[in-house]
């Protein structure tokens, strides 16, 4: 378990310089963070589950059923909830990890910079997600 | 034995470096990794480290001994080298001054940040504020910490964000006073470890329990602070 860099005796990264803030968290409280991200990941859970077992209860299903299940209302809900589920508890995820790693240590003084781009990419891919998928729920 | 190093004056090394040196050690008598420094020093009086009481109650000799943090003065030698090598680094993560010596300043704002005192709004009476026995023994497992950072330097929640996130052993005294019968300022406390860094990057490694030397349990303390975040919050 040797877990750090020799040459760090010259990285001065832990003497107090701040470059990450909490501006582009989801609510700006970890408390409200932590629940949000296990109360979506209950949601995510329970979607699978309603749908895994609707396949599985349905194994020569026609696209009819198929439509017929998801066009509910009930499903309509249930499926937008989850995609927003998903958004929120993928941001709160991606926001951590890209706060957590993509630091001075690695990307020197362009760290915030970088930070910036990545924490774009990822609004970007989960904004195109929630624009793709939420109106194949509520289309005709 | 096999005596690895890590060797670093700022002064004059460009860069730092593992010196390695072989070490006679005496026969039939299981050394702590303290009094190999201690020989070592013998033999090259520049080497560096922080030592005092030297039976694992000052906390200042906190190092990294074959990649795993604790006190030099407590570990025997037989309990960390492995083959015949033993590998001597100081605490990681946090700058180095010279040699083992690194720089605390971070780990203690980090402490600060917690205000690791009493607050009680009520006037102090005439002799001292009392506890009943169980309220007392709320505090066993608390207030033993030493602070030798064994437990922060070997977090990487620490290490990447240690101007934010408070630590092992900053949050284990900031349970300390929560748990406090005689504290008042709960309230207070509990609004200042809200926000995402403070408490909650903690991940729940736990490598801060597999290295305090005095036993303690950092992660169960920052779980009581969540639970004690959610109860407010609710
Ligand atoms: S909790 Fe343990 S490892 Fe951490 S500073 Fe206190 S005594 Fe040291
Ligand atoms: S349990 Fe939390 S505080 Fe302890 S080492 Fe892990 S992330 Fe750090
Ligand atoms: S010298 Fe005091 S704890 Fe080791």
């Amino acid at each position: 378990m040797d877990y750090f860099c020799t040459h760090r005796a010259r990285c001065r990264c832990s003497g107090g310089v701040v470059v990450v803030t909490n501006v582009t968290s989801l609510t700006r409280s970890g408390l409200a963070d932590f629940v949000v991200q296990r109360v979506s990941a209950v949601i995510i859970g329970l979607y699978a589950l309603c749908v895994f077992g609707f396949f599985l209860a349905n194994p020569n299903m026609s696209h009819g059923d198929l439509v017929g299940y998801f066009g509910s209302t009930t499903m309509q809900l249930f499926s937008t909830v989850t995609v927003l589920a998903t958004v929120g508890h993928a941001w709160i995820g991606m926001w951590t990890i890209g706060t957590d790693y993509i630091q001075l240590h690695y990307f020197g003084e362009h760290a915030t910079a970088f930070r910036f781009l990545y924490q774009s990419g990822c609004l970007l891919v989960l904004f195109v997600y929630a624009a793709w998928a939420l109106p194949l729920f509520w289309g005709q | 034995m096999q005596v690895s190093v890590y060797r670093y004056n700022p002064d004059v090394d460009e860069v730092p470096e593992m010196r390695t040196s072989a070490l006679e050690l005496p026969e039939g008598k299981d050394l702590m990794v303290l009094d190999v420094l201690e020989l070592l020093k013998i033999e090259d009086p520049t080497l560096s480290y922080r030592r005092s009481c030297r039976e694992g109650v000052c906390g200042s000799d906190g190092i990294n001994m074959n990649g795993k943090n604790g006190l030099a003065c407590i570990t025997p030698v037989s309990q960390v080298a492995k083959r015949g090598k033993l590998v001597l680094r100081p605490l990681p993560g946090l700058p180095v001054i010279r040699d083992l010596v690194v720089d605390m300043s971070q780990f203690y704002r980090q402490y600060e940040k917690v205000d690791p005192f009493l607050q009680n709004d009520s006037p102090p009476p005439a002799q001292e504020r009392l506890q009943s026995p169980e309220e007392r023994a709320k505090l066993d497992g608390l207030y033993e910490c030493i602070l030798c950072a064994c437990c922060s330097t070997a977090c990487p929640s620490f290490w990447w964000n240690p101007d934010k996130f408070i630590g092992p052993a900053g949050l284990l005294q900031a349970y300390r006073f929560l748990a406090d019968s005689r504290d008042t300022a709960t309230a207070e406390r509990l609004a200042k470890l809200d926000d995402p860094f403070s408490v909650f990057r903690c991940r729940g490694i736990m490598n801060c329990v597999s290295v305090c030397p005095k036993g303690l349990n950092p992660t169960r303390a920052i779980g009581k602070i969540r639970s004690l975040l959610l109860q407010q919050g609710t």
